[in-house]
């Protein structure tokens, strides 16, 4: 083969794989603390690339009206806690007022699109997910399969099924030994790397991080240590809207969004994330970047069979983990 | 109750209109698939993503060998359940022994990968376009083109598949499946082997798949991949959790109640709102997240705690036959000289004793003195690394439980691996699952009916011994620390021991249910049953016990009756620490 063939299907094959890896992270930190696998991430992904597009034609996207109502109906459910419903009200609305900020100011919009998506995570836990403490791993599934459901119907009610391309944040090419690759990839590959370090170092090292990785392992003994399971999961949720989000900016530019894309970005980052066996960061990095560069080469050689190729491959992967890895837990 | 539905079934086509008949036909093909699901998933505990692809294998099969050779439908329906055959023995081999969330990945994995090949593969299967044409199904001549006429295969193949998955799931097949999900140990130690029994429940499910695959090829008389995608799957695993994964008539009613509400939103939902877009999607997932808030569990299970409950009567007649050779060997258990360490650390070393027949033997010691492993290593759960285990002259060193098992070395858990879910008398049934062995194909066609209910009689038995009896139709989970116990007990004996290992029957009961257990524990030994009790209550054991052996630090530091072992010095220094 061509070495520059080779290296233009690698780079691809890495920017893609960043994508995935971003993904795989949120994935596995929404279930290492909530046991729930949070499919509708792909859509919330998506939303906010096209919350900015709309935003930088001067209009107003439907999830800016999406986020502050489901912050309006946590802060009815929260109604009796003291001042937690006001706190929400006021969130709610900062997002429209965000909205309107970021419509007015191009340069904001990038920001704004971020900070609209980012509470429909976390309302999203309080409203669908707390009612249902302690359910099976399945139910939690069909659960998350239903709000995917109703999140891509939404998608396709604000956004309409076109495809939107978006301004790079960081313009142009660069040269790596010989190759030109885009300058908003490396912006990607990096924030797929720092985001890894930090998601490490906060669960490893600080102590926030390590009681919401207990009250992942055992619900009860965390609430003896005074460790609160809903906010763990809320924060999780948020951390992973954050991240998703992030992911779904950064790509944008790179290839055409359009609503119906979060599916199957949800499904590759989660065989990233299985690959990682749904617990460790750098491995969930890892099987990103697996996924991303076997996909791009696959691409190559026999492109109607991409896909099947990937998925096919993952068996022998599978098998290997399930021998080698000493998971006790035989549940569900 | 019964037979009002089904004559409802039979009068159904005749009186709904034609788009109704339609929908029915598609009913009873979700059915298929769900019921499939609801065995390997909700009693198995494999999580499907790929029942679909299952589905095409045999729509593809059948519609290729219609359309190139001309093969009649019938035919194509043995082919195509014969090529589901294999797809999931190659792909359950490959896919049953995964751990965790591997194995639902795995389904993903080859459920996208075939689907992909059924849209690529342009040559053979006519890529996206699909295969039209497909011939109908011929009934002595009669073609079934009109959805009445079509209402009776599908339903009448779906009753048959359903009975037949029905006689299973209450058979010992299916009480070890059910066991299987829960614990695979204690399946193991009542004679499951694990891996061939998840291999035949997927297998079973993927024919279901299968035999919905080809009633829909036939039906619609044309075949693209969409119908067998991995979205298919995934909204068949849908009905199956709305239903009631768990529950057998949940697979009706989530099959039937998600059938239908995907066709009423898409006429309804354009009513309401005046125009018509992707609405339906969303009010279609609000419903099912508002469902599962309602009914975590699923709907039926939902609807059957609202329901008066039916208490059956006692299990009447004959038992199972009892061990047709006299056990006459003087010596059951010999243990010689067994090692087992862990890394480092040395938790059995050269351990050797023996246990007479008809006597009560304890294997007492302070806490780590190894004691449990010693018992693992008995019982086949762990493989000693030097030594030899021999039971009734054989040597067992290392063979797995459900082999041993069979031979009459019978044990209980010291936690008691009970199932919550099932009855008393269930629980207590897995225990006669060695004593019989009617096949799954048997089971299936209802043949094992004398064989299950002297089962279920020799089970009522056991529990009759223990003083459970009056419990048999409650749920295990119902149960108290201590009737567990005397379930666990009760469990063993109708696994008809030779000799029993119990597990520190005593740990957590107080004191008149200790009492209790002790004394039968003598009852059983004066029937004739052998016991090795595993236990560090001194009291319990000493006022219970013919002899003891004493481990420390993982090898033996005594043996003898209880009052001599009480008197030695080492075994003094063992457990007060060195007062002389």
């Amino acid at each position: 083969m061509d070495p520059l063939i080779f290296g233009f299907l690698l780079s691809d094959g890495l920017i893609n794989g960043a994508l995935y890896a971003l993904v795989a992270l949120a994935l596995v930190l929404v279930f290492a603390v909530t046991r729930a696998i949070l499919i509708p991430l792909g859509e919330w992904v998506l939303f906010a690339p096209l919350t900015q597009a709309m935003l930088l034609e001067g209009k107003l996207p439907g999830t800016v009206w999406l986020s502050a109502g489901l912050l309006l109906i946590w802060a009815g459910l929260d109604r009796r806690r003291g001042r937690t419903p006001l706190w929400l009200f006021l969130a709610a609305l900062g997002v429209v007022g965000v909205g309107f900020l970021g419509r007015s100011v191009p340069a904001l919009a990038f920001l704004a699109a971020l900070l609209v998506v980012l509470p429909i995570g976390p309302a999203s836990f309080r409203i669908f997910f707390e009612p249902l403490p302690g359910a099976s791993v399945l139910v939690y599934l069909i659960l998350a399969v239903g709000l995917h459901f109703v999140f891509q119907g939404l998608g396709l009610a604000f956004f309409g099924p076109e495809q939107f391309r978006l301004p790079a944040l960081w313009p142009g090419e660069a040269a790596l030994a010989g190759l030109p690759v885009p300058r908003q990839g490396i912006l990607l590959i990096l924030a797929a790397a720092v985001l890894m370090v930090l998601l490490y170092l906060f669960f490893r090292r600080s102590l926030y991080g390590k009681a919401l990785r207990a009250a992942a392992v055992n619900r009860i003994g965390a609430r003896l240590a005074g460790i609160s399971v809903r906010e763990a999961g809320r924060v999780a949720f948020l951390l992973a809207t954050g991240i998703g989000a992030l992911a779904g900016l950064l790509v944008a530019p790179l290839s055409n969004a359009s609503y119906e894309m979060g599916f199957l970005l949800g499904l590759k980052g989660f065989v990233a994330a299985i690959v990682a066996g749904l617990v460790s960061y750098p491995l969930a990095v890892a099987g990103g970047v697996l996924v991303g560069v076997l996909e791009s080469f696959s691409s190559f050689f026999a492109s109607a069979y991409k896909e099947a190729i990937v998925f096919a491959l993952l068996l022998p992967v599978l098998a290997w983990r399930s021998v080698s890895s000493r998971v006790l837990e035989e549940e569900e | 109750m019964t037979a009002v539905l089904l004559l409802l079934l039979l009068v159904l086509p005749w009186i709904v209109p034609p788009f109704y008949q339609t929908l029915f036909v598609f009913y009873a093909i979700a059915t298929l698939v769900v019921l499939g699901l609801h065995l390997l998933t909700g009693l198995a505990g494999l999580t499907s993503f790929g029942q679909a692809a299952f589905m095409g294998v045999a729509g593809y099969t059948s519609a290729l060998l219609a359309l190139r050779l001309g093969v009649s439908p019938w035919l194509g329906l043995l082919a195509g359940l014969l090529a589901t055959l294999v797809f999931a023995l190659v792909l359950g081999l490959l896919t049953v022994r995964l751990k965790g969330h591997y194995l639902p990945l795995a389904t993903i994995a080859w459920q996208v990968a075939l689907y992909i090949v059924m849209g690529s593969w342009v040559a053979l299967t006519g890529g996206r376009t699909g295969l039209s044409d497909l011939p109908p199904v011929a009934v002595f001549g009669f073609e079934l083109r009109d959805p009445r006429a079509y209402h009776y295969l599908a339903w009448g193949l779906l009753l048959l598949y359903a009975l037949g998955l029905y006689r299973l799931i209450h058979s010992r097949h299916g009480r070890m499946i059910r066991a299987l999900k829960g614990d695979a140990v204690a399946a193991a130690s009542f004679g499951a082997r694990p891996p061939s029994l998840r291999l035949w429940t997927f297998v079973l499910a993927a024919l279901g798949a299968g035999l919905a695959g080809w009633l829909y090829a036939h039906f619609v008389r044309f075949v693209n991949p969409s119908p067998f995608s991995l979205e298919a799957s995934i909204f068949y695993l849908i009905m199956a959790v709305v239903g009631g994964v768990g529950s057998f008539a949940g697979a009706f009613l989530g099959a039937g109640l998600l059938t239908g509400l995907e066709q009423w939103l898409k006429d309804l939902v354009p009513l309401v709102l005046g125009k018509s877009g992707n609405y339906e999607v969303i009010a279609y997932g609000l419903i099912l997240v508002a469902i599962l808030h309602l009914a975590p569990r699923g709907l039926w299970p939902w609807i059957e705690a609202r329901l008066p409950r039916r208490v059956p009567d006692p299990p009447e007649g004959e038992g199972l036959p009892a061990r047709a050779e006299p056990v006459e060997e003087e010596i059951l258990l010999e243990v010689e000289g067994i090692c087992k360490s862990f890394g480092g650390l040395l938790a059995v070393n050269r351990l050797s004793f023996s246990v007479r027949r008809g006597e009560i033997l304890g294997l007492i010691g302070p806490n780590g003195a190894g004691k449990s492993t010693t018992f693992h290593l008995i019982a086949g759960v762990l493989r000693p690394d030097r030594g030899r285990v021999r039971f009734r002259g054989q040597e067992i060193t290392g063979r797995f439980p459900f082999e041993t098992v069979r031979m009459g070395l019978v044990r209980t858990f010291q936690h008691p691996h009970l199932f919550p879910e099932m009855t008393v008398l269930e629980n207590a049934m897995l225990g006669t699952y060695p004593r019989t062995r009617a096949p799954m194909l048997a089971s299936m066609l209802g043949l094992d009916r004398t064989e299950e209910r002297r089962a279920a009689v020799e089970a009522f038995r056991a529990l009759e011994r223990v003083g459970l009896a009056e419990k048999a139709f409650l749920k295990a989970g119902a149960l108290s620390l201590g009737e567990q116990r005397k379930l666990e007990v009760a469990r063993a004996l109708a696994a008809d021991p030779v000799l029993l290992l119990l597990d520190e029957p005593a740990a957590g009961l107080r004191a008149g249910e200790k009492r209790a257990l002790a004394a039968l524990i003598r009852r059983l030994r004066d029937e004739g049953i052998t016991v090795l009790l595993v236990d560090h209550d001194m009291e319990l054991v000493m006022r219970l016990v013919d002899r003891v052996v004493v481990m420390h630090y993982g090898e033996k530091i005594a043996e003898g009756p209880p009052e001599a072992v009480q008197r030695d010095p080492a075994v003094r220094e063992a457990y007060l620490g060195g007062v002389t």
